[in-house]
């Protein structure tokens, strides 16, 4: 079904897609014409297929629940923003914080992303298959950071439990992010994750880095560190 | 918030619909700006006339006129709306002074090829009201204003001219604004608001005066504190500059025919060939310039 967004409104086209009847069994939804509109297919929580043909703006997928959402263009700040489940698929390059505090699903990125990807997320796995901008994975508390690029300045910044792989050169590593060891268990898991995004580059290629631990909990020793 | 917008234009193909272009920009960009809106467009500057962008503000038209001839023996006057732009072929350092003895206009901006236009009210009224459609040219930069720190006035709209043929538009605050302004004073600099985009231009156009403006963009990374992404343009061109932690956005597309720039891609969704754009966001802290 081919919902266009030239000639229905924004808020009908995410209301049709948020309350889908599942007896009627439309599961595939192509949006054209999205022209960098913001908030496309925010809050949809059925398992269906979405494809959105062209650029978009702000937020969109954000909170998405199951839905499979694939972006063949460019998004704009906060694509999958607090996503539980699903898949969200960009085909060309993401703007600032990309998959923001989401809990869960998988967000792939085929481009780049910019500053400040996968700040505070607590649970969602992100794929990006180029380089990622300053401050990514800023307070990560879990889940799993691909890069198969390069990463910006302070990585990691004031990290939890995310881990984070890089391919490329990171720029500068923020406090309490360091460098840890590449163990059987997470060359497994990373594999894994490569795969979902359909690419066959060797773990082994890859640095993981995690938290130093040292700042979870307040020490007047560490004061010059925060 | 605010709404920037650029357009470059790299071939003479969309010469004629420049207006257009940014025109349909400037309206997308309501949302975030509906206070006030302005645009400064570039034409050829071939010729050796002086191009003075006035607004009249209270004064009548007809009295402007009658006043401004016992002062200038040869003059052109083009009317639009509420603005003039005033050709002459005598030098800035000649009008200028005239100018300011007319106390109820504010000087917008001047140059051989620029026009600027700006008045508060949302942006589809004021590029209405100006006839934006209308306009050709090489290249035009445009503001939708969400005022925070200064009030909403002509003078406190962008885009911000203080030079022959420069001018600025601003979304973000800059910190460091009055000291900067109290330095600039001192080297002679004239502002006439409390705008901490003016600040900004004027020290850009100072900084001209040694530098070019790559360099100056370069130079301002460690002298303008604050939030920003700039859009400085001048009769050659224009220059973008993202402060180092790249708060505020940016978007650019460019074609074989033009570079646009806008705050959002939705400005530029109806711009032609867009789809096919090399679309990116500009790096922080890196100046990205286009000139002929």
């Amino acid at each position: 079904m081919i919902l266009d967004l030239k000639k229905l409104k924004l808020r009908s086209v995410n209301e049709k897609l948020q309350n889908i009847d599942r007896k009627k069994n439309k599961r595939d939804f192509v949006i054209s014409n999205p022209e960098g509109n913001h908030a496309i297919c925010a809050g949809l929580t059925e398992n269906i297929d979405v494809t959105i043909k062209g650029h978009v703006g702000y937020y969109c997928a954000g909170m998405n629940q199951n839905a499979n959402i694939i972006v063949d263009g460019n998004v704009g700040t906060g694509v999958a923003e607090n996503m539980m489940s699903g898949k969200v698929h960009v085909k060309g390059n993401a703007s600032q914080s990309a998959g923001a505090t989401a809990h869960g699903g998988t967000l792939i990125i085929d481009g780049d992303a910019s500053s400040r990807c996968g700040i505070s997320m607590k649970g969602i796995d992100i794929i990006v298959k180029g380089s990622v901008g300053h401050m990514s994975a800023f307070m990560a508390q879990s889940g799993n950071l691909v890069v198969c690029g390069n990463a910006g300045e302070a990585l990691g910044d004031s990290l939890y439990e995310t881990d984070i792989y890089v391919k490329g050169k990171v720029k500068s590593l923020g406090a309490d992010c360091e460098e840890k060891k590449m163990s059987k268990k997470h060359k497994t898991k990373l594999k894994e994750l490569l795969k979902k995004a359909g690419s066959n580059i060797k773990p082994e290629q890859f640095k993981r880095y995690g938290s130093a631990r040292k700042l979870y909990n307040f020490n007047i020793d560490n004061v010059s560190n925060y | 918030m605010c709404g920037i917008v650029g357009i470059y234009l790299k071939s003479k193909k969309f010469e004629k619909s420049l207006g257009e272009m940014l025109s349909k920009m400037l309206v997308s960009m309501e949302s975030r700006g509906p206070d006030s809106a302005g645009f400064a467009i570039y034409n050829s500057d071939k010729n050796k006339i002086y191009k003075y962008s006035i607004c009249l503000n209270e004064m009548s038209f007809e009295k402007f006129k009658k006043e401004i001839k016992k002062k200038l023996n040869f003059t052109n006057i083009e009317k639009n709306s509420d603005h003039i732009i005033l050709k002459s072929i005598e030098k800035p350092n000649k009008i200028l002074p005239i100018l300011e003895s007319f106390v109820e206009i504010s000087l917008v901006g001047y140059g051989k090829s620029i026009e600027i236009f700006k008045q508060v009210g949302s942006p589809s009224n004021v590029v209405k009201k100006f006839n934006l459609d209308n306009f050709s040219g090489t290249h035009a930069i445009g503001h939708t204003r969400m005022a925070t720190e200064s009030a909403i006035t002509t003078n406190g709209s962008h885009p911000y001219s203080t030079g022959e043929d420069e001018c600025l538009v601003h979304n973000g605050s800059l910190s460091n604004h009055n000291n900067l302004r109290r330095k600039l004073k001192k080297n002679g600099s004239i502002f006439n608001s409390d705008n901490d985009t003016e600040v900004a231009a004027g020290y850009i156009s100072d900084s001209l005066k040694k530098r070019n403006l790559k360099q100056t963009l370069n130079k301002g990374l460690s002298d303008l504190d604050g939030f920003y992404t700039f859009i400085a343009g001048t009769h050659s061109g224009f220059a973008v500059l993202r402060d180092e932690i790249a708060c505020k956005p940016a978007v650019i597309a460019e074609t074989k025919d033009y570079v646009a720039i806008s705050s959002e891609f939705q400005a530029m969704a109806h711009l032609p060939n867009v789809n096919n754009a090399k679309i990116f966001e500009p790096e922080p802290g890196i100046v990205y310039s286009w000139e002929k």
